[in-house]
C-alpha cells in the first residue's frame, strides 16, 4: 500500500521533471515550424512590407526549378558523401595507427584531436587565407618551390577546397571514435586470431571491421547531421560561388532570406530542406535505433 | 631477437604517427606562429617558419581595434549561459528517465534526438523574424535562448547515460536507512552525479562557444560572439594575416585547452553514449 503511494508519488513527481524538457522542444519543434509552412505560402518580401498576399504554391514550384537548386541539392550530398568518405576512410586508418604502441602516444592524440575543437570561421579563414590564397598561401609556395603554377583553390575547385576545409575538421572525430572503440577490442582475440595464422589482412576484415561497424554507423550518423547544415565554412570562404559552383541548400535558403530578403521563397527552401533532411535521418535513425538495442 | 624486432617496429609506427599528427596540426601550429610575425614576415616567401622578429603587437592591434575583448565576453556569456540553463532544464529531465523509467522513456530520448535532425535552415526565416520583431536580434540573451534549445537533447542524453550508471541498489540501501528524498539526493546521489554533470558542462561550454550558424545569423556588432567577429575578418582586410592568426589564436587557446581535458567526454558526449 505505501509502496504503491511512494510509485505513484514518484511517477507524478518523474512526469513533472521530464515536462520542462519535452514542452520546450515540442515548442521549439512546433512554432517555428508552423510558421516557416504558413511563410512558404505567402508571396512576402521584406522589402515590400505590408504586401503579403496568399500564393499557393508558386514559391515550392518557383523554388524546385530553379537551376540553383538542383546544384544546391548537389553540392550538399557532394560535401557529405565526400566528407564521410575522407573521415570514415582516414579516420580508421588513423586509429589503427594510434592503436600501436609507440612513444608519445598521449601527445599525438592530443595533435590529432585539436582540428575538432577550432571553430568553424576560423578554420576556414586560416585555411583560406595562409594556405589555399594563391599569392601568398603556403601551398602556392609550395607549388612554385616544386616548379608548379600556383592553383588557386577556391576560385578553381570551390566545392574540393570546402570538402577538404570540412574534412579536416572532422577527421578527428572520427578517429577519436573508431579508436576508442577499437581499445575496447579483446586483446586476447587478437592474439588467438594472431595463432591461428591469420595474416594482418583478414585479421582487419573479419575482426576488427566487425567490431567497428557500430562505431562506423554512429559516426556517419552523427557526421551526416552536422554536414547537411555546413553553413560557416562557405560563409566565410567563397560565399557559395563562383556563381553557385559551392552553394549548398543551407546556404541557398539563407542567401534567399537575408540577402534577398524573399521570406516566402527562402520558406519554401526551408521546409524542402527538412524533407531532404527527414529522408536522410528517417534511415539514420533505423540504424541506430539497431545499433543502441545491440 | 623478437624484442629488437618490436622495438624496431616501435619506432617506425612512433614516426609515423608523430608525422601524421604534426601534418594535421600543423595549420594551427602556423596560425600560432604566425600571430607573432609582423605583416610583411606574414607573407614573406620564402615563410619564414622560427626564425623571425617575435612581436606581440598583433595582439594589441587586434583588441584596440576591433574591440576583441566584447567579443571574447560575448562567447563566454552565451557558451556558459546557455550550457547552465541548458543544464538547469535537463538535470530533472535526465534524473527521472534514468530513475523511475517507464515504457515510453526510450521513445521520448529518440524523439529529442530527432529534434536535432531538424535542418536549422528550416527554421532561420521565423526565428530571424521573431528576434527581430521582439527586439532579440543582436542580443546575448537571445543566442543563449537558442543555443539552450539546440543543445538541450544533447545535454539531455549525456546526462541519461551518466545517471543510469548510478547503481540503483545505493538508492534502496539509502530508502531502507529511513533517508527522506531530500537527504537521498543531496547526500548519496548528487556526490555520484557530479562527474557526470561536470563532463555535460565541459562538452557543451565547447559546443556553444564553435556554434557557427545562429551565432552568424542573429547577431551583429553588439552581440557577436567570437565566431561571429572572426568572420568580419573574411572581407579583404582578412588578408592581414598576421592579424588574423592574432585574433584567430585568442578565440580557438581557450577552447583548445578545454577540450585536450575533454577527449573521453567528447566521444561519450556526441555518440548519445554509443560508443564508449
Amino acid at each position: 500500500m505505501g509502496d504503491a503511494m511512494a510509485t505513484l508519488h514518484t511517477r507524478s513527481a518523474a512526469r513533472l521533471m521530464i515536462a520542462p524538457s519535452v514542452l520546450l522542444l515540442l515548442a521549439w519543434m512546433i512554432v517555428p515550424l508552423a510558421l516557416t509552412i504558413y511563410f512558404s505560402l505567402l508571396r512576402y518580401n521584406l522589402l515590400m512590407p505590408g504586401m503579403e498576399e496568399f500564393a499557393g504554391l508558386t514559391n515550392y514550384t518557383y523554388f524546385l526549378t530553379d537551376p540553383a537548386f538542383f546544384q544546391a541539392v548537389f553540392n550538399t550530398l557532394a560535401i557529405v558523401l565526400g566528407v564521410l568518405f575522407i573521415t570514415v576512410v582516414g579516420g580508421i586508418g588513423l586509429a589503427l595507427l594510434l592503436d600501436q604502441p609507440m612513444f608519445g602516444q598521449g601527445i599525438v592524440r592530443i595533435l590529432v584531436i585539436a582540428p575538432f575543437l577550432i571553430m568553424p570561421t576560423v578554420a576556414a579563414l586560416v585555411w583560406k587565407n595562409m594556405f589555399m590564397n594563391p599569392v601568398n598561401g603556403l601551398f602556392a609556395w609550395l607549388a612554385k618551390l616544386v616548379g608548379l603554377q600556383p592553383f588557386d583553390f577556391l576560385a578553381n575547385a570551390p566545392l574540393f577546397s570546402i570538402i577538404l576545409i570540412v574534412a579536416w575538421q572532422w577527421l578527428p572525430f572520427a578517429t577519436l571514435i573508431l579508436l576508442t572503440a577499437l581499445q575496447s577490442l579483446d586483446e586476447e582475440q587478437k592474439e588467438a586470431a594472431q595463432m591461428d595464422g591469420a595474416g594482418a589482412l583478414s585479421r582487419f576484415i573479419y575482426l576488427v571491421l566487425p567490431h567497428l561497424s557500430r562505431a562506423i554507423t554512429v559516426v556517419i550518423l552523427i557526421q551526416t547531421i552536422f554536414l547537411l547544415s555546413v553553413f560557416a565554412e562557405i560563409l566565410v570562404t567563397t560565399n557559395g560561388g563562383p556563381g553557385t559552383q559551392s552553394t549548398t541548400l543551407t546556404f541557398l535558403v539563407y542567401a534567399q532570406a537575408l540577402l534577398q530578403f524573399d521570406v516566402g521563397g527562402a520558406s519554401a527552401g526551408g521546409i524542402i530542406a527538412v524533407i531532404l533532411a527527414n529522408i536522410v535521418a528517417f534511415f539514420l535513425m533505423r540504424m541506430i535505433g539497431k545499433t543502441l538495442e545491440a | 631477437m623478437a624484442r629488437n624486432v618490436s622495438t624496431q617496429r616501435k619506432l617506425v609506427t612512433t614516426v609515423l604517427a608523430w608525422t601524421i599528427g604534426i601534418l594535421i596540426f600543423f595549420p594551427i601550429l602556423w596560425t600560432f606562429l604566425t600571430s607573432f610575425k609582423t605583416e610583411a614576415q606574414a607573407i614573406a616567401s620564402p615563410p619564414a617558419f622560427l626564425f623571425f622578429d617575435w612581436t606581440t603587437e598583433n595582439y594589441f592591434e587586434v583588441q584596440s581595434r576591433s574591440d576583441y575583448f566584447k567579443h571574447f565576453m560575448n562567447s563566454v556569456v552565451v557558451s556558459f549561459g546557455s550550457t547552465l540553463l541548458g543544464l538547469l532544464i535537463a538535470i530533472p529531465s535526465a534524473w527521472a528517465m534514468a530513475f523511475s523509467p517507464t515504457k515510453r522513456t526510450k521513445d521520448v530520448l529518440m524523439w529529442m534526438l530527432s529534434t536535432k535532425m531538424m535542418p536549422p535552415v528550416g527554421v532561420l526565416v521565423p526565428m530571424y523574424l521573431i528576434f527581430r520583431n521582439t527586439g532579440l536580434l543582436d542580443t546575448r540573451s537571445g543566442l543563449v535562448m537558442v543555443l539552450t534549445l539546440i543543445n538541450l537533447p544533447i545535454i539531455i542524453w549525456m546526462l541519461y547515460t551518466y545517471f543510469k550508471e548510478i547503481p540503483g541498489e545505493i538508492l534502496e540501501a539509502a530508502r531502507m536507512d529511513g533517508a527522506s528524498l531530500a537527504k537521498e539526493i543531496i547526500y548519496v546521489l548528487t556526490p555520484m552525479a557530479i562527474p557526470g554533470i561536470a563532463s555535460t558542462l565541459l562538452l557543451n561550454i565547447i559546443l556553444a562557444w564553435n556554434e557557427a550558424f545562429w551565432t552568424l545569423n542573429l547577431s551583429a556588432a553588439k552581440a557577436a560572439p567570437l565566431t561571429a567577429f572572426i568572420a568580419s575578418y573574411s572581407s579583404p582586410e582578412g588578408l592581414f594575416y598576421a592579424k588574423l592568426s592574432a585574433a584567430s589564436t585568442m578565440a580557438i587557446a581557450p577552447i583548445l585547452i578545454l577540450g585536450w581535458f575533454s577527449q573521453k567526454q567528447l566521444v561519450r558526449g556526441l555518440t548519445f553514449g554509443a560508443v564508449k
